[in-house]
């Protein structure tokens, strides 16, 4: 992984970089832990200084980060061509709602709402999940463009179900949901969706899924046990789809069929190849970049809504790779794999003095 | 029995016009193995521009007999809607031909979307409908009743399928079409134009496309998501036939057109229509991943 070719912007991190660098490895290994602390304080009272209307936008950010990263996985790591998103998140959306509306209050734990939210975020989610075995089998046997048709029809068919089941609605929706997402929860689920996607990203198994984007007939030969990977890649993918439904359904307090539609996996498509595939970091940016650019463009109307697909075929013809494509925060790669920057060698180097005739194999050490 | 027959030719009219636009998802996919889903859309425009050629030439002012006004009109949206597939792939598709396959797959999500949100914020999302060609005529004949605009659509999207497959088989840029298909770097050393030739084929799919617009706005209206609809269910038809195989899209669109009339007849509301289609897609495309006539491709490392 290479660092971002941003210059201008490693041009001017680059002092607080080696202000960073200076410090004593036991003070940097706090650092993340600590700035994460203080962003959720910040999160936990942001609704006492940043008013309604961009608290919202920051929730929905969050959510689409959760949505964003999680489809890199499926689409970015792995190489295959989901559209499907959107019927992973109402399967989720629709079981914490029930959950929070109809079973918590039956069992006279009405009161505990607030507390039992992550409880139905989490079943919601394993929903979701299971449902990911629906287009874990098919891909066994169909690959690329028809593995796509399946996760299209899936979308379709969890649509088509939800207006069909009276009970919940149908066509006309769901609703009775308190406000229960909040800056505080979307942030702890966001730190929570990246840091396991990360770990999962770069570990044995992480190799396995990386090795079936590049050629999967050529990884079950080096004994990549590729049905595993898979089914647990797209369960995992929409597991994290239905977290970040249930947190969009608490948020908006009304959900119906069609807010998951073909048109709402678009979107998640445009964040995760607007960031670029293959990167944690890229996610982030393009759901933060796809949702603020839509709300700025609101004054539009309903001309902001050719904007988007505009946007995605300009960045398909010119910058494929998207911002950062196959590049990641080196925040968020493990300690062992980063490659060292050239002030670090330097550093290193100069440390160790004379007796180092050539530098170290590149992301065999630790610092 | 009566209200069968009455169903079968429901059917077959619905059918026909899937087929003619799965005929331009499949001509797409087997000439450049790109699923080209912007194609719904394109239909749409058609049947924008058949709305506005056909009210415009219907005005009281010129006195056009209804079937020169008919047969002007889808060929000004043949014109048009070639126009603008030749224009989207010269600009989004042929750029990315070098470029990973998924690039260009969102490209068309892309370009689909595009179109619809563009013909939302210019025209509006009023449904409109096309004026009256000619008056509908009702025949009943032995208790099946049909009309004169059923029999036309499906006729002329016989005819039309007749013309394709010739085209295809006996002509030379039917030959040619094939070649690429069959070897995109052969064909080339033969003499064959490739980048006319995929031209050609996304104009042709496209006109069959208008063909099927106007003869769809006959009887349903226009509104800019149609082409959601009608395009994903004329892109399952192409799927479920064998997507790259001409005659499988034709096979599709029917089977297509029969389970969306007979699933509301077996089922109790029609709502469950999308449902059925989608997992009849599903359950075949996990048994035969190939399609109805496709082929298998093997996979090599």
């Amino acid at each position: 992984m290479k660092q971002p070719s941003f210059s201008f912007l490693s041009r001017i991190l680059a002092p607080l970089r080696a202000a960073y660098e200076s410090l004593p490895p036991s003070v940097r290994r706090w650092t993340m832990p600590v700035l994460l602390v203080i962003f959720f304080i910040v999160a936990l009272f942001s609704p006492a200084f940043i008013n309604l209307y961009w608290q919202q936008v920051l929730i929905y950010v969050g959510i689409n980060i959760i949505l964003a990263a999680s489809l890199n996985l499926v689409n970015g790591y792995m190489g295959e061509f989901s559209v499907g998103h959107a019927g992973f998140m109402a399967v989720g959306a629709y079981v914490a709602s029930i959950l929070t509306v109809w079973v918590f209050p039956r069992w006279g734990w009405g009161e505990y709402i607030p507390y039992l939210f992550p409880v139905a975020l989490l079943v919601g989610g394993l929903a979701a999940g299971l449902t990911g075995l629906v287009i874990a089998f098919p891909s066994f046997r169909t690959r690329g463009d028809y593995l796509a048709i399946v996760t299209l029809a899936w979308n379709m068919i969890v649509k088509s179900v939800l207006e069909n089941i009276d009970a919940i609605g149908g066509p006309r929706g769901f609703m009775g949901m308190q406000k229960l997402t909040s800056v505080a929860w979307v942030y702890v689920w966001v730190v929570i969706t990246i840091y396991l996607l990360r770990n999962l990203v770069y570990s044995n198994f992480g190799r396995g899924t990386l090795s079936i984007r590049e050629d999967e007939i050529a990884s079950s030969l080096v004994s990549v046990d590729t049905r595993k990977v898979k089914i647990t890649v797209f369960v995992v993918a929409a597991f994290f789809a239905g977290i970040a439904g249930g947190l969009f359904a608490h948020i908006i307090q009304f959900i119906n069929p069609r807010s998951f539609s073909i048109l709402k996996s678009t979107d998640v498509l445009v964040m995760v190849y607007l960031g670029g595939i293959g990167s944690l970091g890229g996610s982030i940016l393009g759901a933060t970049v796809y949702t603020v650019l839509l709300e700025l463009l609101r004054p539009l109307q309903v001309w902001r809504w050719v904007v988007g697909p505009l946007l995605l075929v300009l960045l398909m013809i010119f910058r494929p790779r998207g911002i950062m494509g196959m590049q990641e925060w080196r925040f968020l790669v493990p300690r062992e794999e980063r490659v060292e920057t050239l002030a670090a060698l330097m550093e290193r180097i100069r440390r160790k003095g004379e007796a180092v005739a050539a530098p170290a194999p590149v992301g065999g050490s630790s610092d | 029995m009566q209200t069968l027959i009455q169903q079968v030719l429901n059917a077959l009219q619905l059918g026909s016009v899937y087929a003619l636009i799965a005929l331009g998802y499949t001509m797409v996919y087997g000439i450049i193995t790109l699923i080209n889903f912007a194609h719904g859309d394109i239909f749409m425009v058609s049947t924008y521009v058949a709305f506005f050629v056909g009210t415009a030439l219907m005005s009281q002012l010129l006195h056009l007999p209804g079937i020169v006004v008919f047969v002007l009109t889808m060929l000004a949206a043949m014109f048009a809607t070639a126009l603008l597939a030749v224009l989207i792939e010269r600009f989004a598709y042929k750029p990315l031909r070098q470029a990973p396959r998924v690039s260009a797959v969102i490209t068309a999500l892309g370009v689909g979307l595009f179109l619809e949100n563009f013909t939302l914020a210019t025209i509006g999302p009023d449904p409109r409908f096309l004026p009256k060609f000619f008056p509908v005529q009702t025949f009943t004949v032995g208790g099946v009743a049909f009309s004169n605009v059923q029999i036309v659509i499906i006729a002329v999207s016989a005819v039309v399928m007749l013309l394709l497959d010739t085209i295809v088989r006996r002509t030379m840029v039917g030959m040619a079409m094939r070649a690429v298909s069959w070897d995109k770097f052969t064909a080339p050393l033969m003499g064959v134009p490739v980048d006319r030739i995929i031209s050609i084929t996304f104009a042709i799919g496209a006109s069959i496309a208008a063909i099927g617009g106007t003869l769809f706005g006959m009887v349903y209206t226009v509104d800019p998501y149609m082409g959601i609809r009608i395009g994903w269910w004329a892109f399952i038809s192409a799927v479920v036939g064998g997507i790259g195989n001409i005659r499988g899209a034709m096979l599709g669109g029917y089977i297509l057109g029969f389970v969306e009339i007979f699933t509301p007849v077996i089922l109790p509301a029609s709502t469950y229509r999308d449902f059925v289609a989608f997992s009849l897609l599903l359950v075949l495309l996990i048994f035969r991943p190939y399609g109805i006539l496709g082929r298998p491709v093997a996979q090599k490392v």
